[in-house]
């Protein structure tokens, strides 16, 4: 049981190590991805003749969701030029889910935009040339529409047309059936420096995106588990530290200062020394340069 | 030779001792920290000064603080702030040794020992329905040996003994429907009246017996004119009121249970009269006083409940309560205020207006206003006569003790109620001023070296070491009013809530100037005016240079978002107002751009009610730079009541019908809507404007670079739960969460939302270069919480390749737009906290490179600066060798509290509010304020002064070192000299 502890501990250690090496390094693109391939879907709008139908694809995945008609769901995308009034502008169509915690959460989303009309265009270039925004607005809840307020967001028009077609990325924030928020804007940077052209093609690459709230990491058991160990280690630590590792900058000149004073006694002893050796042997007034011919004779 | 190495010896000692001091030691309290205590705007003021040692006068205060003032000095006995929930209703002195206050509405009652402010019992009254608040101590009533007080609160009488404060018994009155407005004892009887209106028209008296609270009798009359507003007793049997019509005064006598009433018209009473009059509350016996718009009428009541005016007085009047002198007679005082001068008369109650007992003209200072309130007190003089002390309340919250003439000492109370602070820079220091003045003497300087050098040796006597305190406590100049080279010494502008500026020193805390604001005083067209913000208005750092700074005052005309919106701009040097305006539109919110005109004038966004922005200065210099930024401008606004946060920008010129080049139409560019059944804003928070980041990088451990996310735009937000938006504990975990928010103010961007299930509020944030701090309550854990999140930018990532920097691939140079996709991913961690909060902050330096401490402002009214390396999301159980080399401490369940880290150390910040940060020149340091009640200032350096030597750094230590090295090389050297001379010759 003892010994089931810790291991139990080290395996969490190692799940955690790895889901935060895994959130650290792609926490972004892991995240993307992961929804990509269950709640996003890419509807991509035709060409600007044909009237706003969700491509092929598309329809025949709505067929199988068809077996659940009731959890259907579908809320209107609406814009506006400037400071125009907010006309339709494409739906977006998605599956209401029961997830595991009892809310209702929105699984495969998709959107077909409406063509542009001619009028639009207009408007559009004018934005362009003005460096004005495009704003969009979607219902705050998909169950009431359109809820207490619209949720609007607005994008320069440049952002939009950087490349031939428009391309416009949708990330809605929701919570349960509630769209908190909407950012809007080009899937990638806006060019600074920019470049007012009208794009060539009318039609808009969408790219949607459902953002669900995370909830916080924290496992209590394995933080107290921990408390304990790290307090004793905590407390260990200090005499870690040798005598030496503490006091090494007093010691140093402390022995350098003792060396000094020795080799200064030696010399002094030495000084008399000659004459020490006097100890030795009987000649006591030999001079200085008496020393030469004593070291000579050892 | 072992000369030689004895002194060597000895300088090691000597250098050895001198180790640096990092934490704050006893003696170093004061030194660059102030503390002053503060009572706040005088409400009640009760005299003890009979058979007392000590004078001193109690009062309670509209900070809700009960103190107890020295009258000789006016310095606080003792003190205890009640906190804001609970108001102080009335206090008394009971039993000649007792403070009973009565607050929160009548339900709390205490007492608290006179001579040392302990407190002796409380005692809770609880009742049914909120009523006026009343305390009755009737001075000789005994019920069996017990002195007993009368309370009426929530609906209920209450009798409690004076001693230990026990109910007696209580006796509804509230489920009569009577709203009682007075109790009454009359002197001697055993029995109590509480008199009140039932209704609008109805007079009720009740009669109770003092012993057991049983209703003796009830007497009520209906006067068919009615009553506006509250009785005003005159006498015990009086009492006063106006008519439903606030045309005529109703007097009311009830005596043996007789009621009868008579009316007067006022304009029988007073020639032109002008319309509205309201009475005002004074206890003078036998006459009360009525106050029109621009005077104040003494009426008296003779007998059968005529009328007759006595006199009548200017606007600017005070009257004090009506005093009991020995010989039975009745004295109030009367101040009037005219062009800065006060005159103080008092005056006899019986025969009003022909003498008077003083009569007193003091000059006082121009910027205290107008006075408010006045408390009279009495003390027998040298010839036996009757002296009369008067403490008056001013306009700006200040508190004068007046006496003979003259003013025996003022508080500046008003600086209990700051409501913002900024700081100004000092002037910069003009030649001929030098700094050779405050050490001008060699001989002193070097005396005050050696004293300290004593002290480092610990050889210094109990004189010395006094010395060497009171000449740190004066050290370097540190109240000089000029600037310094480490940006210590400044000036802060503080607001008050009486519409008061002070500039206060950072030397030592003294106010250099104060300026009533004549733009936030009540006037015709301003009535209820009150300041909001601070804002600086011009800065010369760079040019203009001869300009002094200034500051912008914001202020509103009354409480709700739409009343009308007042400025003034004042000089921060001198003090002078240099330009107002107001009224003018509304003011919702405040904006100042990060753009200045030639004379660095900032230039500030005002935005009104209706949605429109207001561009300040008014100058075609400034609308010329505006609308060069105009379409780079955004904000957003948060609407707490609805639950929506939206982003705006300007547009373009408003269509009014008078022309405004100055005025600009808003329009909403995104909006975020928060579900209204589960989530309710509780806190945002942003980065301050004038935060510096130092680097925008992270090298981990490993070699890698992680790229802070610095944007100025960005907004942390939270939303709890609507049901547990009240206290902690009204719900349960399962009901209640608590959602965090990172936004981008431009685009409306959700950049990062996170909820924390089993949390509620309060929520207390701080945002800082790339990280956020907050504070909340986990219903789970029963515990405080706090929490990290910081936000890195992974578009930036890939630039951490040697090679692309060589090749310039590299996107560093790369415009950054608002619009672009933002690529962030976050960390976050959350750590149990001990302490509840009032206030938060983070400390700021001038070039942001010193480590950042969170400054808590504490449930205990204490400032507690935690390490950011604490509430770091990147610690972990085990870090690796390279990690804590790179300082990351071990996870821990909770963060630790270390004793040392209380800025504050011993001393509390009464009733905290807030803290703010200032940064010095000197990059270590920083200056912090924290305000309350109390005022507290120091100066911190959360990774130690790294670029400076200490304060008491002694350079007399230094100098005697190196001259003792240069002697003990000469004579070692002379020794050497003499040695070979020595071998030599032999």
């Amino acid at each position: 049981m003892a010994a089931g502890i810790p291991q139990l501990v080290s395996s969490f250690f190692l799940l955690y190590l790895f889901l935060t090496l895994a959130t650290t390094s792609f926490a972004f693109k892991s995240d993307e991805l992961l929804l990509d391939d269950d709640e996003f879907e890419g509807g991509r709008s035709p060409d600007p003749p044909v009237a706003a139908r969700p491509v092929t694809p598309v329809r025949k995945r709505s067929a199988d969701s068809g077996s659940d008609p009731d959890s259907k769901i579908q809320f209107p995308l609406e814009h506006a030029f400037g400071n125009s009034d907010f006309s339709p502008a494409g739906t977006f169509s998605a599956r209401l889910k029961t997830s595991s915690n009892g809310g209702q959460i929105l699984t495969k989303l998709r959107f077909s935009r409406n063509a542009l009309s001619q009028a639009d265009k207009e408007n559009f270039k004018k934005l362009l040339e003005g460096d004005d925004f495009y704003r969009i607005r979607l219902p705050s809840n998909l169950l009431s529409q359109p809820g207490r307020e619209y949720v609007i967001s607005s994008v320069k028009a440049r952002c939009l047309s950087q490349r031939d077609a428009l391309d416009e990325h949708f990330v809605i924030n929701m919570d349960g059936v509630n769209v908190l928020g909407v950012n809007y804007g080009p899937p990638g940077s806006c060019q600074y420096p920019r470049i007012p052209k009208p794009p060539t093609k009318w039609s808009f690459n969408s790219h949607t995106l459902l953002k669900y709230s995370n909830e916080v990491l924290r496992t209590p058991v394995f933080t107290e588990a921990v408390l304990g160990e790290n307090g004793e280690g905590e407390e260990v630590k200090p005499p870690e530290r040798s005598f030496w590792a503490k006091y090494w900058m007093y010691l140093i000149p402390l022995g350098l200062i003792l060396m000094n004073a020795m080799t200064q006694a030696m010399n002094m002893a030495e000084e008399p020394g000659n004459g020490q050796p006097g100890a030795q042997g009987p000649p006591q007034a030999i001079s200085g340069r008496g020393q030469a011919p004593a070291v000579r004779r050892r | 030779m072992t000369m030689a190495i004895r002194v060597f010896l000895l300088l090691f000692l000597v250098l050895s001792s001198s180790y640096t001091a990092f934490s704050l030691f006893e003696d170093q309290v004061g030194l660059m920290d102030w503390h002053q205590q503060y009572i706040g705007k005088v409400k009640h003021a009760v005299f003890h000064t009979q058979k007392a040692a000590r004078k001193r006068v109690v009062v309670s205060t509209e900070e809700n603080v009960v103190s107890s003032l020295d009258l000789r000095h006016g310095e606080i006995f003792w003190r205890h702030v009640l906190g804001p929930n609970d108001v102080i209703d009335q206090i008394d002195v009971a039993l000649g040794k007792y403070v009973i206050t009565l607050s929160s509405g009548g339900s709390i009652l205490r007492a608290w020992n006179l001579p040392d402010g302990q407190m002796v019992w409380e005692s809770t009254l609880l009742g049914s329905k909120a009523s006026k608040p009343l305390l009755l101590i009737p001075p000789n009533l005994k019920i069996d040996k017990d002195n007993v007080m009368f309370v009426y609160g929530n609906g209920f009488v209450h009798a409690v003994s004076s001693i230990d404060g026990e109910v007696l018994w209580k006796k509804e009155l509230a489920s009569e429907g009577i709203d009682v407005q007075q109790l009454i004892y009359p002197d001697g009887s055993d029995t109590i009246y509480a008199v009140g209106l039932l209704g609008t028209s109805q007079f009720g008296a009740y009669l109770l017996d003092v012993r057991n609270g049983e209703l003796l009798k009830y007497n009520s009359m209906v006067v068919p004119s009615g009553f506006s507003g509250d009785l005003s007793f005159v006498t015990d049997d009086t009492a006063v009121a106006m008519d439903s019509t606030g045309t005529s005064l109703v007097t009311v006598q009830f005596q043996d249970g007789l009621i009868s009433f008579h009316q007067t018209h006022l304009s029988q009473l007073i020639q032109d009269f002008p319309g509205a009059a309201v009475i005002s509350p004074s206890k003078i016996p036998g006459t009360f006083i009525l106050r029109t718009e621009n005077s104040v009428i003494f009426i008296e009541v003779i007998n059968k409940g005529e009328l007759k005016v006595v006199r009548e007085l200017g606007h600017a009047t005070a009257v004090s309560d009506g005093l009991s002198l020995p010989e039975g007679q009745q004295a109030f005082a009367l101040v009037q205020h005219r062009d800065g001068k006060i005159f103080l008369t008092v005056k006899l109650g019986n025969d009003v207006w022909t003498s008077n007992l003083v009569e007193e003209t003091i000059h006082l200072d121009n910027q205290r206003g107008t006075v408010h309130k006045v408390f009279i007190n009495t003390y027998v003089r040298m010839d036996r006569s009757n002296g009369f002390r008067v403490l008056i309340v001013m306009e700006d919250h200040s508190l004068v003790l007046l006496q003979q003439g003259e003013i025996v000492w003022s508080r500046e109370d008003g600086l209990a109620s700051i409501v913002d602070v900024k700081a100004a820079e000092l002037p910069v220091e003009k030649d001929g001023v030098s700094v050779a003045k405050v050490e001008s003497n060699l001989f002193e300087w070097l005396k005050g070296h050696l004293l300290k050098l004593k002290g480092t040796l610990m050889i210094a006597t109990a004189d010395d070491v006094a010395a060497i305190q009171k000449m740190r406590l004066q050290s370097s100049g540190k109240s000089k009013m000029t600037r310094d080279r480490n940006g210590f010494r400044k000036l802060l502008i503080v607001l008050t809530r009486a519409g008061k500026l002070f500039a206060l020193h950072t030397g030592d805390g003294r106010v250099v100037w104060s300026l009533l604001l004549n733009s936030l005083r009540k006037s015709e067209t301003c009535q209820n005016p009150r300041g909001i913000s601070l804002h600086q208005w011009q800065d010369p750092h760079h040019h203009a240079l001869d300009q002094n700074p200034s500051v912008l005052i914001v202020g509103r005309c009354g409480h709700s978002l739409d009343s009308a919106g007042v400025l003034s701009i004042v000089d921060a040097y001198t003090g002078e107002e240099r330009n107002h305006m107001g009224p003018i539109h509304s003011i919702a919110h405040i904006i100042p751009l990060s753009l200045t005109d030639s004379v660095e004038q900032r230039l500030h966004l005002l935005l009104d009610a209706n949605r429109r922005a207001h561009l300040y200065p008014r100058t075609a210099e400034a609308l010329g730079i505006f609308q060069r930024e105009l379409g780079n401008i955004y904000w957003y606004s948060a609407e707490p009541d609805n639950g929506i946060l939206r982003g705006h920008g300007v547009q373009k010129n408003c269509v009014l019908e008078v022309e405004d080049n100055f005025c600009f139409d808003t329009r909403d560019l995104w909006s975020i809507v928060f579900p209204s059944e589960s989530e309710k804003i509780a806190a945002t928070a942003t980065r301050s404007l004038n935060e510096v980041v130092h680097t925008q990088a992270k090298v981990t451990a490993d070699q890698e670079v992680m790229y802070k996310y610095t944007s100025k735009n960005l907004l942390f937000l939270a939303t709890v739960s609507p049901k547990a938006v009240g206290p902690i504990g009204s719900v349960t975990p399962d009901e209640s969460s608590l959602v965090v928010y990172v936004i981008d103010t431009v685009t409306g961007r959700i950049l990062h939302r996170m909820t924390h299930h089993g949390s509620v509020g309060p929520v207390h944030a701080v945002f800082s270069e790339n990280w956020v701090v907050y504070h909340y309550f986990n219903l789970r854990a029963h515990r405080y919480e706090m929490s990290v999140i910081e936000i890195y930018d992974q578009a930036r990532a890939e630039n951490k390749d040697v090679l692309k920097l060589v090749l310039g691939t590299h996107n560093l140079t790369s415009p950054i737009t608002a619009y672009s996709r933002p690529e962030v991913f976050t960390k976050s961690q959350s750590y149990f906290f001990a302490h509840s909060l009032k206030t938060m902050a983070v400390t700021s330096t001038a070039k942001g490179i010193t480590s950042k401490q969170v400054l808590l402002g504490t449930i205990g009214d204490q400032v507690l600066a935690l390490d950011k390396r604490f509430v770091d999301p990147r610690r972990t159980v085990n870090p690796t060798q390279a990690e804590k080399e790179e300082g990351i401490i071990p996870l821990t369940d909770s963060l630790p509290i270390i004793p040392q880290s209380y800025v504050t150390h011993a001393l509390k910040v009464e009733g905290i509010r807030g803290i703010v940060t200032v940064p010095t020149k000197l990059e270590s340091t920083t200056l912090v304020f924290a305000y309350g009640v109390d005022l507290f200032f120091t100066r911190l350096a959360p990774s130690r002064t790294y670029d400076s030597l200490t304060e008491d750094f002694s350079y007399a230590l230094l100098l005697i070192t190196i001259v003792a090295l240069v002697v003990a090389i000469f004579v070692t050297w002379v020794w050497s000299e003499k040695k070979e001379l020595q071998e030599k010759w032999r």
